[in-house]
Parts: C-alpha cells; sequence; structure tokens
C-alpha cells in the first residue's frame, strides 16, 4: 500500500531488503526498505532491538544514586545521562552549584562531544565513504601532496609514511584475516574517492584510534575513570586544592596542565585532521545528496552548555534551544520541558502497551508496559523474524513527538536551529565549510552528507568551548574560589516530601531529557527521552514516519545486496541504541508481571 | 598490519635472541624439552592469529570503548595485529546478512580455535526477544557460537554478573553468561567497564602462555582481581590514621583524605584500579574525589545507596563505627599497616578516641 506523509510518498509494495543487525552502532537495530524497480527506496522500517528496562529499576532508589543507573544506558555517550540525572535531581530539590562545578561539567560535557564525535567519524561512519582495499592502489607520493594540500601543517605526511602504511595493509589484506574490514562492501560503485584519499583517510583511521584515548583523559582527570566517570549531585565530588598542603589529593596545578595540554591537543586534531577530512571526502560526495529527511522540516534542539552556573534559560546557553516545524526555518517556537502538550511519546507502533494508544502521553505522566505482539502481516515466527509488519507493533523504541510532529534531534537538528536563529558562530562555520567545498548551496546541509558535517563543526566549536571553560575555571580559582560542591541539601532530611523536576543536555547524538519523581526520598517516577528515541521513532497513530526512515526514502542503492547507502545514512544519525529503548513508566505498572514463558 | 607474533614482539623491541630465549622457557614450561624449541619457534613466527568473535547482548558497549583506550598494547596492534577481530558488530564494516556469513566461515573453519568473547548478556524473558540478533533472540546466537569455541571471555560486569540491567527487578530476565553456558571455560573480567589494559592483559597473556590465566573461585584472574582495591589505595594510611573525608568539598576532601565515610566500597571490592588505575594511569576513581562504587562486585547495585558506609567488612574490624574504629586503629597500631588484623585489639580498644578530634584538627 501507499500513502502520503510529511512530504514522502511511503510505498511498501516493492522488492523487501531486510538488514539486521545494522552494525557500526551502539546497540541492536534492524532495518527493513522496499525498492522499486529502479532499487530506489520507497519505504523504510527501522526497529530498536533491544529494551533494558533501566527505569522500572531506579524505582525505590535513592536520587543521589541515579547518575549511576542512568550512566549506564550507554558507554559510547559516557556522562551525558549522569548530567542530565544530577541536572533532573537538582531541578526537582532546588540544589545549586558552584561556579567551578558548572565549569568542570560543561568541560567534561564538551569532552564527550568532542571524543564521541570523532570515534564516530573514523570508526563507526568512515567505512560508509572510505574503501579500505582500493588505497592499496593509492600513489604514496600523490597521497603525501593531498595530505599536505589539505593540511599543510600536519606532520604525518610524508611518502614514506603513507608507504609503509600501504605495506602494512598490503600484508595485512594478503594474509586473508580481514579482522573488521571483512565482508565490507569494497568496490561497491558507491565509493566515490581516489585510491590515495582512501589511503589518508586509512591513515587517519589508526590515528585517531590512538588519539582518542588521550582525548578522554579530562575525564579520568575530574572524574576519576572513562568510560563511565563519576558525578555529584550539587556538583563535582573532585576537590580543588591548588596551594595548600595535600593539593597532591586534590586538582592541583599538574592536574591542571594535564587537562590543558589535552586541551591544546584536541583542537589541534580537530584542526588539522578532522575538519580537512570533511572537506577533502565532502568534495567527492557533494553530489550524492540524498539523506536528509526531516532535517530540512522538523528539527529540535534543547539547548547546552549553561555559561554561568544554574541558568538554563536560553540566553544563557552557549547552543541554541527551539523548534523548527513544517520546514518553516523563519520560525523557531520555544520549547518547555514542562509543558504535557509538548513533548508526548506514543507507543501504538512501538512493543509496549498504553489503555488508549491513539493519545500521546507527557513523560511525567507516561506509561510503559512492555507489549511483544507482532502484526498481522509478519514474515516468520515470534522468535524467527523474517519481515516485519510496519502496520503493527515492530520497535523497542516509542514514537516522541513534539506538538504532535516527528522530529529530527542531533547535530544537524542544533546546526540548524542555530543557523535560522543567528548563532554567530554556528552560522560562520557553517558557511565557511560550504565555501570551502567549493561553493555548495546551504540547501546541502540538509543530506547525509550535511549530518556528518554538521557533527565535525560541532566537535571543532567543542575544542575551544572546552578551552573556554578551562579559562573561566582557572581564572575563578585565581579569583579565589576553590569551591566544587554545595552540600546544603545533600541530607534528604532537607528535601520536601514530593517534589518533580527535569534536566536535559544536548548529548552528542542530540535532545535529551531526564523526567523525575521524588517522595519520600527515593525515585518514585523516572523517565528519559533520548536522542535515538526522536531518530529511531517507529511510526505513530497519524503514520508519521521517524527520522531514520524518513532519511532513507528516495535514496537509490546501487546494489540491492549490499546495504552501503543504507548504512551510510543511517550511520549519519550515530544510532544508539541502548540509550533508546528504555522509556519506561513513572505511574507504570511493575514489570515483573512480564510473562516468563 | 598482518604480523605475526613475532614481528609484533620485535617491533616492541624484544630481540631475536631474546624471543628465542622466550620459546626455550614456554618448551620448558610445557614440558616438551629441547627438541620442542624449533617448532614453538616456528609457530610463533607464522601462525595465523587467533579468531576473536565478539558479541554484544544487553550492554552498553563502555567494555568495547574502554578496550579501545588500551595505551600497552594500543588497541590498534591487538585488533590488527595480534589477534583477528572477525566479528564485533560495533566495529565491523559487514552488515546484515554479509555479517552473519562470518559466523559461518570462522566457526567451521576455525572449529574449537577461536575465542568468544561476549559484551552484555542475554535476557531470558519475552522468549529472549527483549535483545533481538538478527531476527532471532540473541541467546541463540550465544548458544550456537559458544558450541565450537575454544574458551569465552566475559566482558564487563554484564556478561560476568549481570549489571545494571540485571538490577532489581531485572525485567527482562539479564542472565550472566555463565548460566547460559555451562560446558566452557569462562574467563569473567568484571568492571563497569573494565581497565582497558586489564582487558589487553588478559587476551596477551593468552596469547603469550597459550593458556587460560589463573581464575579465583569466582572465575576472574587471579592477577587483577585478587585484591581489594582498599588494599592497594594510596589513601589508605588515612583510613588507618582516621582521616576522613566527612561531606563534599570539605578540607578532608582538599586534602585528600579517605573516602570511606561517604561511601567508597574499596574495602570491598576486587580490582586493580588503585595499582594500575585508569585510562594510561592517569587516576581512579578514589585519586579524583569520589569512592569506589563497586563497579566489578556482583550485583553491586542492590547493595544499598554508594554513599552509604560500609558496614560488612568484618575481616577488618569494622562492623560497626568508622568514626571510632579508623581513630583507634592509629591509637593502636601507630604504624597502622596491619592494623586490620588486630580485631581483638579493636574491639577493646574501641571508643577511646573520637576521629573528628583528629580528622578535624589537622
Amino acid at each position: 500500500m501507499a500513502y502520503e506523509t510529511q512530504g514522502f510518498n511511503v510505498d511498501n509494495s516493492g522488492k523487501r531488503v531486510v538488514v539486521d543487525p545494522v552494525c557500526r552502532i551502539e546497540g541492536h537495530m534492524r532495518v527493513e526498505v522496499n525498492l522499486d524497480s529502479n532499487n530506489v527506496i520507497r519505504n523504510a522500517v527501522s526497529t530498536g532491538t533491544m529494551w533494558r528496562g533501566i527505569e522500572v529499576i531506579l524505582k525505590g532508589r535513592d536520587p543521589r544514586d541515579a547518575w549511576a543507573f542512568a550512566e549506564r544506558l550507554c558507554g559510547v555517550c559516557t556522562g551525558t545521562h549522569a548530567l542530565t540525572s544530577i541536572r533532573a535531581v537538582e531541578n526537582a530539590l532546588g540544589i545549586t552549584i558552584p561556579e567551578n562545578a558548572n565549569s568542570i561539567r560543561n568541560i567534561m560535557q564538551l569532552n564527550l562531544e568532542i571524543h564521541d564525535h570523532l570515534v564516530h567519524f573514523y570508526h563507526l561512519h568512515a567505512l560508509d565513504w572510505v574503501d579500505v582495499i582500493s588505497a592499496l592502489k593509492a600513489d604514496p607520493k600523490a597521497t603525501s601532496a593531498l595530505q599536505q594540500s589539505v593540511s599543510p601543517s600536519w606532520p604525518l605526511s610524508s611518502p614514506g609514511y603513507f608507504r609503509d602504511l600501504q605495506n602494512r595493509l598490503k600484508k595485512f589484506v594478503e594474509s586473508g584475516q580481514l579482522g573488521p574490514f571483512m565482508n565490507g562492501y569494497w568496490g561497491n560503485p558507491a565509493y566515490l574517492l581516489p585510491p590515495e584519499a582512501n589511503l589518508m583517510a586509512v591513515a587517519h583511521y589508526l590515528e585517531a584510534l590512538d588519539f582518542q584515548k588521550e582525548i578522554v583523559k579530562i575525564h579520568t582527570i575530574f572524574g576519576g575513570k572513562n568510560p563511565h566517570p563519576n558525578w555529584l549531585v550539587g556538583g563535582v565530588p573532585c576537590a580543588i586544592n591548588l596551594h595548600d598542603t595535600g593539593a597532591v589529593g586534590a586538582i592541583n596545578m599538574e592536574r591542571l596542565n594535564m587537562a590543558e595540554k589535552i586541551i591544546n591537543d584536541t583542537i589541534t586534531f580537530m584542526d588539522q585532521v578532522y575538519i580537512p577530512d570533511i572537506v577533502a571526502i565532502g568534495s567527492f560526495y557533494k553530489g550524492w545528496l540524498y539523506g536528509g529527511g526531516l532535517s530540512g522540516s522538523s528539527v529540535l534542539a534543547y539547548g547546552d552548555f549553561p555559561d554561568k552556573a544554574n541558568d538554563y534559560s536560553p540566553s544563557n546557553l552557549m547552543l541554541p534551544r527551539g523548534a523548527i516545524i513544517n520546514g518553516n526555518l523563519n520560525e523557531i517556537h520555544p520549547v518547555d520541558h514542562a509543558d504535557p502538550e509538548q513533548i508526548q511519546e506514543f507507543v501504538d507502533h512501538a512493543w509496549y502497551k498504553y489503555p488508549d494508544e491513539t493519545k500521546g502521553l507527557h513523560p511525567w505522566d507516561g506509561i510503559t508496559e512492555p507489549n511483544y505482539v507482532l502484526g498481522p502481516n509478519t514474515k516468520g515466527t515470534r522468535t524467527n523474524i523474517q519481515e516485519l509488519d510496519e502496520s503493527g507493533k515492530y520497535s523497542w523504541i516509542k514514537a516522541p513527538r513534539w506538538r504532535g510532529n516527528a522530529m529530527e534531534v542531533g547535530p544537524l537538528a542544533r546546526w540548524v536551529v542555530g543557523y535560522a536563529g543567528g548563532h554567530a558562530e554556528i552560522k560562520g562555520s557553517t558557511d565557511k565549510l560550504l565555501k570551502d567545498l567549493g561553493g555548495v548551496p546551504l540547501q546541502a546541509i540538509f543530506s547525509t552528507l550535511g549530518r556528518t558535517a554538521a557533527r565535525a563543526l560541532e566537535g571543532q566549536w567543542s575544542g575551544y568551548k572546552q578551552k573556554y571553560f578551562f579559562d573561566k575555571l582557572v581564572a575563578n580559582c585565581k579569583a579565589g574560589d576553590q569551591s566544587t560542591a554545595n552540600v546544603e541539601k545533600w541530607d534528604p532530611k532537607t528535601w520536601p516530601k514530593e517534589a518533580k523536576g527535569y534536566g536535559f543536555t544536548e548529548a552528542p547524538r542530540g535532545a535529551l531529557g531526564h523526567w523525575i519523581r521524588v517522595r519520600d526520598g527515593k525515585i518514585e517516577n523516572y523517565q528519559m527521552v533520548v536522542p535515538t528515541t526522536w531518530n529511531g521513532s517507529p511510526r505513530d497513530p497519524k503514520g508519521q514516519i521517524g527520522a531514520f526512515e524518513a532519511s532513507l526514502m528516495n535514496t537509490p542503492v546501487a546494489k540491492a545486496d549490499e546495504p552501503l547507502e543504507i548504512l551510510r545514512t543511517i550511520h549519519s544519525f550515530d544510532p544508539c541504541l541502548a540509550c533508546s529503548t528504555h522509556v519506561m513508566s513513572p505511574e507504570g505498572k511493575e514489570l515483573t508481571s512480564v510473562k516468563v514463558r | 598490519m598482518i604480523e605475526t607474533f613475532y614481528d609484533v614482539l620485535r617491533r616492541q623491541g624484544i630481540t631475536r635472541r631474546s624471543f628465542l630465549k622466550f620459546c626455550s622457557l614456554t618448551a620448558t614450561s610445557l614440558g616438551l624439552g629441547s627438541a620442542a624449541v624449533p617448532k614453538i619457534v616456528n609457530a610463533m613466527e607464522s601462525k595465523p592469529r587467533t579468531p576473536v568473535l565478539w558479541l554484544h547482548g544487553l550492554e552498553c558497549t563502555c567494555c568495547s570503548e574502554s578496550f579501545i583506550r588500551s595505551a600497552h598494547p594500543l588497541s590498534k596492534d591487538v585488533v590488527l595485529s595480534m589477534i583477528s577481530l572477525d566479528y564485533d558488530d560495533t566495529l565491523m564494516a559487514a552488515a546484515g546478512h554479509q555479517a552473519e556469513a562470518i559466523f559461518d566461515e570462522i566457526v567451521n573453519k576455525y572449529r574449537g580455535q577461536y575465542i568468544l568473547a561476549v559484551e552484555g548478556n542475554p535476557p531470558l524473558n519475552e522468549d529472549g526477544m527483549f535483545c533481538i540478533h538478527a531476527g532471532r533472540p540473541f541467546v541463540e546466537k550465544l548458544r550456537e557460537v559458544a558450541k565450537d569455541a575454544k574458551a569465552i571471555i566475559s566482558w564487563g560486569s554484564c556478561a560476568s554478573w549481570g549489571c545494571v540491567q540485571a538490577a532489581k527487578p531485572n525485567p527482562t530476565r539479564a542472565t550472566p553468561v555463565h548460566k547460559v553456558i555451562t560446558d566452557k571455560p569462562i574467563i569473567k573480567v568484571p568492571g563497569c567497564p573494565p581497565i582497558a589494559e586489564v582487558m589487553t592483559g588478559v587476551i596477551t597473556y593468552m596469547l603469550t602462555f597459550d593458556r587460560l590465566p589463573e581464575l579465583d573461585r569466582q572465575g576472574r584472574p587471579k592477577m587483577f582481581y585478587g585484591q581489594r582495591i582498599h588494599d592497594k589505595c594510596y589513601r589508605r594510611p588515612h583510613f588507618d590514621a582516621g582521616q576522613f573525608v566527612e561531606q563534599w568539598d570539605d578540607e578532608g576532601a582538599r586534602k585528600g583524605y579517605c573516602l570511606y565515610k561517604v561511601g567508597c566500597k574499596g574495602p570491598t571490592t576486587y580490582n586493580a584500579c588503585s595499582t594500575t588505575r585508569w585510562n594510561e594511569g592517569v587516576s581512579f576513581p578514589i585519586a579524583s574525589g569520589h569512592g569506589c562504587i563497586g563497579c566489578s562486585e556482583d550485583g553491586f547495585w542492590d547493595k544499598g545507596s554508594f554513599y552509604d558506609r560500609v558496614t560488612d567488612i568484618k575481616q577488618f574490624g569494622i562492623e560497626s563505627n568508622a568514626d571510632k574504629v579508623g581513630g583507634t586503629v592509629a591509637a593502636v597500631a601507630g604504624a597502622a599497616v596491619a592494623a586490620h588484623a588486630a580485631v581483638s585489639a579493636l574491639t577493646r580498644a574501641r571508643g577511646k578516641q573520637d576521629v573528628k578530634d583528629q580528622a578535624g584538627g589537622n
């Protein structure tokens, strides 16, 4: 059958192609598409294939512990759920934090944006653009010339460097043990880079793998470890002691120096490797502008990085807040997390049960009861699915909507909201990139490539903002303030009998919100609506498709049995499935009622 | 990038002579005598890299993220030169049926020779469909791939114990690997996540010595999990001296005192954090001001708040009250190094001194 929604003609009559597992993501997901006779995608079905139920596990716990549970939603975007959680608890209980804690939290969150974006591009996404095997045909001299032309200051650029790398790659391929490169789509006509660009990208794949472990040491300095550093309601756990006895047990001059070096090295890597690679790769793919999906019509950003502590209003946030709908970039709608009419979740196509599934529920009033049933036209069985039936329930991800609209979130959404709102840094960096790509029109950012480019620009922006908050931290210490935690309301006896609140961040993958209710010192309800819940959303009662699904529509596939273009576009969102599939009941029924069969 | 084990050793600065010595020592330790040395040399120089199939169940991918942080050896050297990471859904180029085809190929070609690494765990409720792999329950895939594996590594607390999704009430019935696979050697490498160099240390140990590491009764490598964090904590002298952080960002916190009274689980947690430390030795949780939350211990999510004091460490004689115990340790033992053992002395001396006088007086 065929129908119109959000400007797309959805038609599932053509040949069905299934991709399961979708690899190089966090967690588990499945994609099914229908191709027409020209191998163009006319229907897309995205399915979250895991569910863990963290929110029900949080019920009855100490709100001060919640960050640790929430953090374990995701080890890739590690820390962002913890920060969102402590913000929700502080919002509910009226707890303020010192300026130094705000700076350190922002440094840690920016550090995550940088690390996550870099690892995503080089290790989860690059192989959608880069043909590793083609690199064997490259001329090392020409590769060196290419490297020096795109990034003149980067030292790893000699012909010998690339020749050595190519020889090692050759021996690796000849061994027949291809490891993670086994059964890739090498030679697929959708790969457009010349061999030299491929070899350069392979070099940076390895350089980035070495460098990413340096970036996260910022988390280790302030949070003790990475992945999963430690956080604290009311501030940060690391005390500062710059002058006195015992400084070696706290944040001291040596720790600050280490942080500063990493911050500076990170800026260098972003400026001299990541951004030039985006320009180099983008210049070969700028004619492949599929995958825009909802990015030009419906985008949502919560905003983040409070400049001053404790003020979460848009004017104090360094990334913008707002919603754009119906493709009207001239109007940015305000977003209110507490308004029951704005953010709602639907489950009529998700494996959950509501009393009335025609209606959506706000996170403070949501219900989650798993209900694993398959649609009537499913091919296969309950435990051996061949093809899903998207007319029924088909995903462990709920369908969140903003005022009834399916929305895209993430770096591109933030960049679109920022550009439309005249955010100087966002507008400036975007215009420069478009110019560096040879003057491509602004419209080009509404694409898979645009999503990938916006992430890189945001990584670079985050590098400089990390420096900004580091300088601010040092300046505040110089002014005599070394405090890092506010313990006035640490003791639950100081809390009201009942409280509710919300916290939000811009996680690497997009707008993230946690909603909490506290009663008698314990968590009564906890609800999270995460970026991949927005992007990976299934259909809703109106038949509206989610951002992943929309992005695949109308994309031609070069070889129907090799899902390279599908992976490229899905990966451009940097899906995080462990995050997306935990939405759990505030009021809700206990999940212990799940039947054991 | 393809290098044999010998190439890797050479590149890391190990001489031919040392390599041959290593081979003869290996021969001796295996009881093979000198005749076997050339064979071992040849095998080390030319044997294919051990295939590793890395599966993901219910998890958060923090173990994979930790793994790529390894500094010695670098994760790229492990993946490209030491093992053959033939299946890992987080990193592999292929997807869908091209990915699935790899299972058949490796299992058939290397039957009984490959290592199965499991990150996360299978949920058993809802017919296993809380975690779906290629349209089927993950637990089925786990059983299939485990059948012909040489050994299994359970990465992290999810695979080892169940971790966060198995915390009460465990809605999906998330179940650790050893309760599903019972006929294979399983090495548990717990932690949320485990330390990167512990992960690569376990793998390189197996490649170097061609055997499983010595395990404790719970299945963890003794070399990394044989002692409590508290046993080797650099803040331990403050515990023994009765100098505690009483509240966040207080004088004690700024001086780096012991975090026991704000909930540190170091005294009951077996892991290498206080010695190996994290991210190339930069720090570990206690050194950055937060107590250990005990993330490598079975059921650590359900042992009360992370900020409650540990009260069940009777072997230390700390069964009741740290305010008194820390101080009495200092009073009784002075040098305090062996004080934990002095349970009877503690009991006699308890109550003589208020630790607050000490901690606050510094």
